[in-house]
């Protein structure tokens, strides 16, 4: 087997990557939910974070978007060490997740959900005073979702009354409308249906292509292989190898999650 | 691909309690006022009924506030007794023990010192909520013990008299183009309370943490400081609320509102602001609040036996918290 050659695939210089973990650890109670991970990110590539349940992936994207602290390890973003010390800093950063719950408000409707800590407020002293843009923030909203494709019947109802699906599209196009540099997704496919599903790998090739950098958590591994350009394996809390996509296999993969296989430098 | 259309107002607002909430309002009135028009359609019926709702109207919309949170605060009650005993107090204590005849600089303290009451109560709840995340039914359990013994402690256990003629009579007992003061007082801080909740950031928040909380959180709310926010308001409106009932009835009184609690929590609820969090409205709660009112004017006009009333009401009660109750589970079984 191959062991992966670092780097992004598209674009000039791609010595520096534009995240780095490592040596994550992160421990709830007497679980050892990471032991010493680490995890790399390049700018302009989707790459794939695979692994078992229960192999650390969902804890390990918390850590890296401020919503957990690990209990040691170091993460350097775009060349330079950083804290990630709650959600908003890793907002600053341009960082944003579709998060393997959601993380929606189910008694809001889309749009309020699509700008939720963001609002839009009036000009002038409405504005001042808190005043909502309710109306602007709808609009925005619908050209957000017509343009990465999210049907939804209404926009005026409670996103909780939507379909599974629905629900996974709008978190999806929440995190793609306002990220700069990142996007988590955590299993952002796993409700949805052929069409939706297509359209998500579209919107992730989208901002790809824009020169972000994707983290794609997923179980497909068709999918996996279909838009990653790497994909790096998480085995109880550890990194047990990394792939160039277009260099493996589906067996190689499952061998790596597994334990049958593992790559020394990894 | 279609763009979603918005539905016409009148079938988004049947899809919420608030409108159903609002015809049980309206039968009400329209039975009682067709068993005895001569009495219950005239001005002073009107006048009375808003009058004595006006104060339970403020408590309430402080608690609307709290319970969209997913929330509780059943220590507005005692808040409004603590509020009153220090307000009276200090005015009495500026004006040589009895401040009957005090002036509007007095008054003024005593307002002041009615909302600071007030605001302390609401922050000691806030930061046990929200910092030391103990159980609101908990805490503010213990704070509608505590802020009615303090109350009474300081008063010595008896109700505080000596109340400024200029503030009974003029907010108190005193009307504006024949709308009682109390009740003009009562419409602005509900309006503001539904500008508040209904159109601003801060309302949308309050929303999206009685919502899901953890989402608020991750989304970059500081939840915390947004809880005690909302506790502090109601304490806020508490002891204005002790304020103006203090002002109404001319004399500090410790007893009377150890239900006053429950009957915001009712009003609120009747309006169709779920108890679980992320759902509701001011205008449901005047709808909500008047509802136990009408009927207890209604009962008493009709010749009711009035002890009817709480028993009517806690049918109404339990009806629409199953309504919401079921609605939402239909919804989360998607
Ligand atoms: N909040 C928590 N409290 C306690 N244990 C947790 C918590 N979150 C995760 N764990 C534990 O940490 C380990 C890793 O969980 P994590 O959710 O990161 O796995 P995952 O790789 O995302 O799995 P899946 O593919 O099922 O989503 C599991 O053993 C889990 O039980
Ligand atoms: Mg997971």
């Amino acid at each position: 087997m191959q062991a992966a050659e670092v780097g992004g695939l598209s674009g000039g210089s791609m010595a520096d990557p534009l995240l780095e973990a490592k040596d994550l650890a992160k421990h709830y109670g007497s679980v050892e939910a990471l032991r010493g991970a680490s995890f790399t990110a390049f700018e302009g590539e989707v790459v794939s974070l695979i692994g078992d349940n229960g192999a650390g992936k969902s804890t390990l994207v918390k850590c890296l978007s401020g919503v957990q602290r690990p209990d040691s390890g170091t993460l350097v973003f775009g060349g330079r060490e950083v804290v990630l010390d709650s959600p908003v800093a890793a907002r600053a950063l341009g960082i944003e997740t579709v998060f393997q719950d959601l993380a929606v408000a189910p008694d809001l409707d889309p749009a309020a959900n699509l700008y939720l800590g963001r609002e839009l407020r009036k000009p002038g002293v409405l504005g001042m005073l808190g005043v909502l843009d309710k109306k602007e923030m709808r609009r925005r909203a619908i050209a957000s979702f017509e343009d990465l494709g999210v049907t939804l019947q209404s926009i005026d109802v409670p996103i909780g009354s939507l379909s599974g699906g629905q629900r996974q599209s709008v978190a999806v196009a929440r995190s793609v409308v306002w990220a700069s540099r990142l996007v988590f997704m955590d299993e952002p496919t796993a409700a949805l249906g052929v069409v939706q599903r297509e359209r998500v790998l579209d919107v992730i090739r989208r901002v790809r292509d824009q020169g972000m950098a994707v983290v794609l958590i997923s179980h497909n591994m068709p999918e996996v292989l279909a838009v990653s350009d790497r994909v790096e394996v998480l085995r109880l809390g550890r990194r047990v190898a990394k792939f160039r996509a277009a260099d493996t296999t589906v067996e190689e993969l499952v061998g790596a999650m597994t334990g049958a296989l593992s790559q020394e430098d990894a | 691909m279609t763009t979603p259309q918005r539905k016409p107002l009148l079938q988004r607002l049947a899809g919420t309690n608030t409108l159903w909430i609002a015809l049980v309002l309206l039968l009400l009135i329209a039975v009682f006022g067709a068993l005895r028009p001569d009495a219950v359609l005239t001005v002073f019926t009107l006048q009375t009924t808003l009058v004595e709702t006006a104060v339970l109207l403020v408590l309430a919309v402080g608690m609307t506030f709290v319970i969209i949170t997913s929330g509780i605060d059943l220590s507005v009650g005692s808040v409004l007794v603590f509020s009153g005993v220090t307000s009276a107090m200090t005015m009495n204590a500026l004006s040589g023990g009895d401040a009957t005849n005090a002036g509007w600089g007095v008054v003024a303290v005593g307002l002041l010192v009615a909302l600071v009451s007030g605001a302390a109560w609401g922050l000691l709840n806030g930061v046990l909520i929200a910092k030391a995340k103990i159980p609101a039914l908990i805490v503010t359990l213990g704070s509608f013990g505590a802020a009615l013994g303090a109350g009474q402690l300081i008063s010595n256990g008896s109700n505080v008299s000596g109340v400024p003629n200029v503030l009974s009579n003029n907010l108190g007992t005193g009307t504006t183009f024949g709308v009682p003061n109390l009740v003009i007082l009562a419409a602005v801080i509900t309006a503001a309370g539904a500008l508040l909740l209904g159109t601003t950031r801060f309302g949308r928040h309050t929303y999206a943490i009685g919502s899901n909380e953890e989402a608020a959180r991750r989304v970059g709310i500081s939840v915390t400081r947004h809880l005690m926010t909302v506790y502090l308001l109601a304490g806020v409106l508490a002891g204005l609320a002790g304020f103006m009932a203090t002002a109404y009835f001319r004399v500090a009184s410790i007893t009377g509102h150890d239900t006053d609690n429950l009957n915001a929590i009712a009003g609120v609820v009747l309006g169709g602001t779920s108890l679980f969090g992320g759902a509701g409205s001011i205008v449901g709660t005047i709808f909500g609040v008047f509802i136990p009112a009408v009927l207890r004017k209604g009962f008493v006009i009709v010749g009711v036996n009035v002890y009817w009333q709480p028993i009517a009401v806690a049918i109404v009660l339990v009806a629409a918290v199953w309504f919401d109750q079921s609605r939402r589970k239909a919804r989360d079984q998607r």
